[in-house]
């Protein structure tokens, strides 16, 4: 009865170490409430696992719906109805600009991360600035996009191709916005409450959309952009 | 300002729709005169309304559960009279009207019945079985909650304000665009459903997390009991689907709205898009609601026949198997669309494949029964019911998965007598049973026996005697939804279904009867003990109720049938293991949040509905600075004192003694 | 759950590397390991996401070719991003988390794979719509 009088999570690092890839077995009955792996049968995972992983099967989701977008646009790329086809309406110039943006704000999104281990609120607050700015540079680019087309006439109304188009882009656009308002209530947050524990459980997860936002977009400009220029 | 509202939406020259929505809306404000008159708000909001508690959830969804369930009953009494009554004649009810009556019928029972019901199981149970306190997210969890509780205000909502969808339980486009359903409707349907699918989401989230990342110290996967696993695989499929639901829901929205073309038959719009999409996430929510259904019966049988669960890993290979198999045989509904013999054959192959996936859980059901000392109790009654009634409706799935056969008898009564056999034989079966096996877990007593056995029985004769006709309707060619019937020949069958609905009420009366002649004489049923079925998993390790914290010091257990093995310990050694050492535990703390997301979630999808742009602005703007509110607070939990803790647990060990003294008293071993 | 809210990062200063994570976590928590991983991040991207645009304007590709090379080169940016961005390792410590993606990228496989698939076919087999309803009227 040695482990009980431990703090949880040195018995469970001990344990770990006795059973690295968790395949359940381990010392039984010999120790109180641990702090496990969440796999195998070490007891339930840490907050911070626990809100991380809840949010990445959350991602997962959010992913899944943007492949429903996917799927539309794919079926309808050729239902252009008379009207303009996808390549008449790429800017390739303005859509490198557009990856620029986002590329470049996931990079200070990840460092702004760096930062919060260090627990360094102004580098935090300097890189989620960043990262933000970047945000919405990208959303500016993208409303100049649409409004450029929608003055010319070329509206999602106009075709089945264009519907999809809109949808697609607009739905990421939707979503990096959302993020912005995220990453603004996060910054208040910092400064206002400091790194306290549930507060860098949230870094975490913005870190984790963002990211996942700038994959939806390597996605939204190969095929819809990139393929869609050459066609 | 107030969009398309406008008087005329209160339907003041209809007088089915005005008497039920008068009569409820005189139920609901009695319900809330009488809450406010015996003071009960306080307690209410406390313990209910704010509570984060799995298992307060639970009874919630499932009560939510049951009141739509009996709702959709009740439009199902009417499509079965009047279609009895509009042979070669008018019927009562008129083609738009009826439209609105089958459309609301399937809706509330898949969204708001069978969902509600199945998730509150699950929240109730599943926390339990793993051996922790809570969920995931607790808060969240009161979030779904509230959202799908919102969902459902909205589709009874449109009974009296506006009209509900006519275009059946999955709005199939074009019908569904604008041009052809410009009334109101649709938008109900579509947002009511949105909302709710949001809360199921956020449910399956928090379900796959539990599951993966919160077992109770000693519990491996391959311990788990059998309903841990098919709520796993229930919550992978909920995460991996309702996405596709919101999707295809968002983008028909956007048609009606602004006029795209997702769905629509002109400019390059594409119909069969929606099909697609509609059942990729149609065709695995069956499975959703089957797969939990299942693991309730996996846990009755393995009590009520005193064995451990024959085959555990096979049975967990099979819901996998499931699991996977399922998101891969959407097609088989609408094979007629013509997407051709290769797209079919494929199909075909993989919906009979998943027929196997079912056959080994039937088969591992019956020989856990095989050399076991079975109990006729309630809840194994609705669980025998259910594997003959399922089988039956499992092979006629196979019979409609063969693309030719499909051909013939596609969109008929045989289809609607196939579903019905499954997800009422299935699910709801699977429902009462768990409804049964749990409520002394929840509150203390068990229900009673003899008006438990008249309500299996009026539900399983009442169920046969109403839909077998179906299927005999079906081959002789009548299809489905059919607001009025020119054939003669038909009449015997419908008017034997319309007898079979006459039971199935008997069957609702006798429910409404033992729920209220068990809390009347709830002291003869209370269960002292904890253990009223002789269990096996973790949830009757804890007294009955079960404390809010669930367990006093987490369970530490070792392999399957965790409770099972502590029992057998302490029979064997006639002394309960020696007292754990209390300590302080922290609880997360109440929040209406949930409550709160759901006013304005309703809020937000009333004005879309009626296209009042200023207030769902306002509404998601107000549901934004709640969220903010709620991240901004500094309490995230309440200590329970170690004091507290002991003071409850040496009650259940106290209680446990007696049982264990009893035992040895009768000189019974397990 | 109080042992739920106690956070082992905290207490012990240092995880160990064997320890669960949560994705977009890493073993070590020290800031210039992760200044490391988003610094090789953005250089592989900038690679990729530039031969991709240049890939698409490019002449001496055979042209049916091009949309496969684009292909490729995005799941190989979306591989970077999932390695240097957000952490995803093949160790243990991440089996949950890779399990989950796989699952993921299972389902948006069969959506988009399905959909295309069935609706081709579809287009194959039956007239378009919009020739139906010129027949209609």
């Amino acid at each position: 009865m040695s482990d009980y009088d431990l703090p949880a999570a040195i018995a469970t690092l001990r344990r770990v170490r006795e059973d690295p890839n968790r395949l359940g077995r381990r010392g039984h009955g010999d120790a109180g409430p641990a702090l496990g792996a969440g796999h195998g049968a070490t007891g339930p995972a840490s907050k911070r696992v626990i809100v991380g992983y809840g949010f990445w099967i959350f991602l997962l989701s959010d992913i899944v719906m943007f492949s429903c977008f996917f799927a539309a646009f794919a079926v309808q790329r050729e239902a252009t109805a008379g009207g303009p086809t996808i390549s008449d309406i790429v800017d390739l110039r303005r859509v490198a600009l557009e990856t620029a943006a986002l590329l470049l704000s996931s990079y200070s999104c990840g460092l702004s991360f760096a930062a919060t281990n260090a627990r360094n609120r102004l580098w935090t607050q300097v890189f989620l600035a960043i990262t933000a700015a970047l945000g919405l540079a990208f959303v500016l680019l993208e409303a100049q996009e649409f409004y450029d087309l929608v003055r010319n006439g070329v509206t999602p109304q106009r075709s089945g191709m264009l519907t999809a188009f809109f949808g697609l882009v607009g739905l990421h656009g939707v979503h990096v916005s959302i993020g912005g308002l995220w990453l603004a209530t996060m910054m208040a947050q910092v400064q206002f409450k400091g790194f306290r524990t549930e507060i860098v459980h949230r870094l975490i997860c913005f870190n984790l959309f963002w990211h996942a936002l700038d994959i939806v977009w390597i996605g939204i400009f190969t095929i819809v952009y990139l393929i869609g220029a050459g066609s | 300002m107030l969009g398309k509202l406008s008087w005329s939406a209160i339907p003041i020259h209809e007088p089915i729709p005005l008497i039920t929505s008068v009569v409820m809306i005189v139920v609901i404000l009695g319900v809330l005169g009488l809450i406010t008159f015996k003071g009960w708000w306080p307690y209410l909001w406390r313990e209910w309304i704010t509570s984060v508690d799995h298992k307060r959830i639970g009874v919630m969804y499932c009560l939510l559960g049951i009141v739509m369930l009996i709702r959709g009953f009740a439009d199902a009494i009417m499509m079965r009279s009047h279609q009895a009554l509009a042979i070669n004649a008018a019927g009562y009810l008129p083609p738009e009207h009826y439209n609105q009556i089958f459309s609301a019928h399937g809706t509330i029972m898949i969204f708001f019945a069978a969902m509600p019901l199945v998730i509150g199981v699950m929240n109730f149970v599943t926390p339990l079985q793993l051996g922790v306190r809570d969920v995931a997210f607790p808060t969240l969890n009161s979030v779904s909650f509230w959202l799908t509780a919102s969902g459902a205000l909205l589709v009874n909502l449109s009974l009296f304000i506006g009209e509900f969808a006519r275009t059946g339980w999955l709005p199939y486009p074009p019908l569904s665009e604008a041009t052809y359903s410009p009334g109101v409707g649709v938008d109900y349907y579509l947002w009511a459903v949105q909302i709710s699918g949001i809360g199921t989401l956020m449910t399956g989230v928090n379900f796959v997390t539990t599951v993966l990342k919160m077992r109770c110290p000693g519990m491996g996967y391959f311990s788990m009991p059998m309903f841990c696993w098919t709520t796993l695989a229930a919550s992978l499929l909920i995460v991996a689907v309702f996405p596709i639901l919101t999707a295809t829901l968002a983008m028909l929205s956007l048609d009606r709205f602004f006029g795209w073309h997702y769905f629509s038959n002109d400019l390059g719009g594409n119909p069969m898009m929606f099909w697609n999409l509609i059942w990729a996430w149609g065709h695995p929510e069956v499975y959703i609601l089957v797969l939990p259904a299942f693991g309730i019966f996996s846990e009755i049988f393995s009590t009520f026949s005193g064995k451990p669960l024959f085959g555990y890993r096979s049975m967990v290979a099979a819901t996998l198997f499931i699991c996977l198999v399922s998101l891969m045989v959407w097609l088989h509904h609408f094979f007629t669309m013509g997407s051709g013999p290769a797209v079919n054959t494929a199909f075909g192959i993989s919906t009979s494949i998943i027929a196997v996936g079912t056959g080994v859980k039937i088969f591992n059901w019956i020989f856990t029964m095989y050399g076991g000392r079975v109990r006729f109790s309630v809840p194994m009654l609705w669980s025998l019911g259910f594997i003959f009634t399922f089988v039956i409706g499992g092979m006629t799935g196979v019979l409609l998965a063969v693309p030719p056969a499909d051909f013939v008898l596609h969109n008929s009564m045989f289809l609607v007598a196939h579903f019905h056999n499954v997800i009422v034989g299935g699910v709801v079966f699977a429902l009462f049973a768990g409804i049964h096996y749990w409520f002394p877990k929840a509150f203390g007593f068990r229900l009673h026996e003899g008006w438990g056995k008249a309500a299996f029985w009026c539900a399983f004769i009442g169920f046969w005697v109403t839909f077998a006709p179906l299927y005999v309707l079906g081959l002789e060619g009548m299809t489905r939804r059919l607001q009025h019937v020119e054939i003669e020949a038909w009449r015997p069958m419908l008017y034997l279904s319309v007898v079979g609905v006459v039971i199935l009420i008997a069957g609702v009366v006798c429910q409404i009867t033992q729920l209220v002649v068990s809390i009347v004489r709830r002291d003869a049923l209370r269960d002292l003990t904890g253990d009223p079925w002789d269990g096996r998993s973790l949830e009757w390790a804890t007294p009955s109720p079960a404390p809010f914290f669930n367990f006093a010091t987490l369970p530490d257990v070792a392999g399957e049938e965790a409770y099972w093995g502590i029992k057998l310990q302490a029979i064997e050694s006639q002394q309960l293991a020696p007292e754990p050492r209390y300590a302080d535990i922290e609880m997360p703390v109440n929040s209406p949040v949930g409550f709160y997301t759901a006013f304005f979630a309703t809020v937000v999808g009333f004005s879309l509905v009626w296209q009042i742009w200023w207030l769902a602005i306002l509404g998601l703007a107000a549901a934004y600075a709640g969220f903010v509110v709620f991240a901004w607070r500094d309490i995230h939990e309440v200590h329970v004192p170690a004091e507290e803790v002991a003071r409850v647990d040496r009650a259940r060990r106290a209680a446990r003694e007696a049982l264990l003294q009893r035992l040895a008293h009768q000189g019974a071993t397990p | 759950m109080s042992n739920l809210e106690f956070d082992p990062h905290e207490y012990t200063g240092t995880l160990d590397k064997r320890e669960d994570h949560a994705p977009g976590d890493v073993a070590e928590e020290s800031a210039g390991h992760w200044v490391l991983n988003a610094n090789l991040g953005l250089g592989f991207s900038v690679v990729l996401t530039v031969a991709s645009f240049w890939a698409a304007g490019a002449h001496w590709i055979w042209g049916p070719a091009v949309p496969m090379a684009l292909i490729v080169l995005a799941i190989a940016q979306m591989g970077v991003h999932l390695v240097y961005f957000l952490h995803i390792t093949t160790g243990p410590d991440n089996t949950n988390n890779v399990l989950a993606l796989a699952y993921g990228v299972l389902v948006v496989f069969l959506i988009l794979a399905g959909s295309v698939w069935i609706m081709a076919h579809l287009a194959d087999n039956m007239m378009p719509m919009d020739k139906l309803m010129d027949m209609a009227r």
